[in-house]
């Protein structure tokens, strides 16, 4: 069921007198009453304890109380975090991730880890270990992937803020499906220290909240630098409200074009009520769009075939009690550890670097990837956003899509935004048939309050009306 | 094309062992995938390759000493541990 709650409405409460532990305790309840698979694992003694020290007056900060959900494949020490994996489902982080130190120190309350495609490698969370999240709009159907049980968590109300990581669609998916609000921060704004990597070029970790200024709220805690990522950058984000009357929209059009009618219906929709506000818009075109699926999978293909190597079974995760040698050791263990998509990407990604392919793949891939940040740079001298729905289709049902390939395509509007390093907000912009449509927001490198000032707009404009 | 040799030649760099079914299953999604990606031989090679969408490189920190990470909590997570140390498998 889709019962989001907000960071006022839990301060409302605590105004009220009621107590961290009571309110952290109901969160709790919810998270073990849930249908939908949201959460891998609980963190119930943590996050009682945390709340027994805001009330007694012990931690206070910017997020004091508030429940964050945590996608299981950002390191939390102490917690049990599995990257959605057979190979890591014992796995127990000595230290916390960047991220998780700053919400902590906010007041922040870890109460869980979400459900998730094994290794963030997939668009629905079916391909997770511990098996799919289902869609608190349709139970048939799948959150979206891979941070699915994040942005079900937010749209079920079991959670109050969530973090999620964006490789190629990650957290907008999901978003889109759940009709929550999922921001992709640009490439090093924010410290990728502790997210258990699958393609470092081009992943982020990014905030979801059930509405434009909560979302807006995690990422002023969790951006800024961090020496012990060496792509953070000197820069942090804080959000001003700005008038947006003026500002030049490009509505991409092959993004639009190919997409299912519904969804179609529900973008038009949505740009026609900001034309009526008296926002213009131009129809333009990302002529490289059509190389950008390709060369993204190739890139975090050959990416997770490097990352995915240190799965040895010796220092940490699956291992097999028999002794046997080396070799025989390494690959028995990731042949039962992980699962077919992990291993198919592996596999494709080992290909793509071989020798006599890596100049056919990957330096093509890199070469698009040129192409398309000036492709962007290009518009974005005419036009302060970019405007494409975020997903091609509604939320799908479960089991419904079981070609690999064909599930590649779904994130053909989400990729060409994590291969230029753009930031990108999805945000809720209609319902159809009862599921709703997201509605993406892309901007210039670090202009994060522009796509989130739009987003406002479109929330309290079109969604909330 | 796409033989059942350079699908075992991969996994075995990749070290992932593979069954004989699954040997013919991947081999069937390469052949489809990498049709796909065959879509890149069109773009031009004068087009420089972008690594990284930043534009830095050499990133340095000053070498202070800092905590470390607990060395139970680390071992904790190790199948087999000897004296403090990782133990790997045979190598012979």
């Amino acid at each position: 069921m889709f019962n989001p709650i907000s960071v006022s409405e839990v301060r409302e409460r605590y105004s009220q007198g009621e107590s961290c532990y009571d309110v952290i305790s109901e969160f709790l309840e919810k998270i073990k009453d849930s249908r939908l698979n949201t959460f891998i694992s609980i963190s119930e003694n943590e996050a009682l304890a945390m709340a027994e020290k805001i009330d007694k007056g012990k931690l206070s900060g910017r997020l004091k109380g508030i429940p964050v959900s945590i996608k299981d494949a950002i390191s939390t020490r102490g917690i049990r975090t599995t990257c959605g994996s057979k190979i890591l489902e014992n796995y127990v982080p000595p230290f916390d991730a960047h991220v998780i130190e700053r919400i902590k120190a906010e007041g922040g309350i870890i109460i869980g880890k979400t459900n998730m495609d094994e290794f963030c490698m997939g668009t629905t969370t079916e391909t997770s270990y511990f098996g799919p999240s289902k869609n608190p709009w349709d139970e048939s159907r799948v959150p979206g992937g891979s941070s699915g049980g994040s942005a079900a968590s937010i749209a079920e109300g079991s959670s109050v803020l969530s973090l999620g990581s964006d490789t190629g669609g990650s957290v907008r998916c999901p978003a889109a499906f759940c009709g929550v609000v999922g921001i992709k921060p640009t490439y090093g704004l924010v410290s990728r220290y502790g997210l258990i990597p699958y393609a470092n070029s081009l992943e982020q970790i990014g905030p979801i909240a059930s509405n434009v200024k909560d979302a807006a709220l995690l990422l002023e805690i969790i951006a800024g630098k961090d020496y012990r990522d060496s792509t953070s950058v000197e820069k942090t984000f804080e959000f001003k409200l700005m008038d947006v009357s003026k500002v030049r929209i490009g509505i991409i059009r092959e993004m639009i074009e190919k997409v299912d009618e519904k969804v179609q219906k529900e973008t038009w929709r949505a740009i026609n009520k900001l034309e009526e506000l008296g926002m213009n818009y131009e129809e333009v075109s990302l002529p490289m769009m059509d190389y950008t699926l390709a060369a993204y999978y190739i890139l975090a293909m050959s990416e997770a075939s490097s990352n995915l190597s240190r799965y040895d079974g010796v220092r940490y995760g699956y291992h097999i009690e028999k002794e046997m040698n080396w070799n025989t050791y390494f690959s028995k263990v990731r042949a039962e550890g992980f699962g077919d998509e992990v291993k198919r990407r592996i596999l494709l990604g080992t290909y793509a670097l071989s020798a006599g392919y890596y100049g056919k793949y990957y330096l093509k891939a890199l070469r698009v990837r040129n192409l398309i940040i000036q492709a962007f740079n290009k518009l974005f001298e005419r036009y302060d956003v970019l405007l494409a729905p975020t997903m091609p289709t509604l939320p799908f049902r479960i089991g419904e899509i079981q070609d690999p390939l064909s599930m590649y395509l779904m994130d053909i509007n989400t990729v060409p935004v994590n291969l230029a390093g753009l930031p990108a907000v999805s945000v809720p912009a209609g319902l159809n048939n009862g599921l709703p449509v997201g509605l993406q927001i892309i901007g210039k490198p670090f202009d994060e309050n522009m796509i989130l000032n739009v987003a406002l707009k479109v929330e309290e404009e079109v969604w909330k009306r | 094309m796409i033989t059942d040799e350079q699908i075992r030649h991969v996994a075995k760099l990749a070290r992932i062992e593979l069954k004989d079914d699954e040997v013919a299953v991947f081999r069937e999604h390469f052949e489809k995938i990498l049709d796909y990606f065959g879509m890149l031989d069109s773009v031009e090679e004068n087009i420089e390759p972008v690594f990284h969408v930043l534009d830095i490189c050499n990133v340095f920190r000053d070498d202070v000493p800092g905590e470390c990470l607990n060395q139970e909590e680390v071992m904790a997570n190790a199948p087999k541990t000897e004296k403090g140390y990782f133990r790997g498998p045979r190598i012979v």
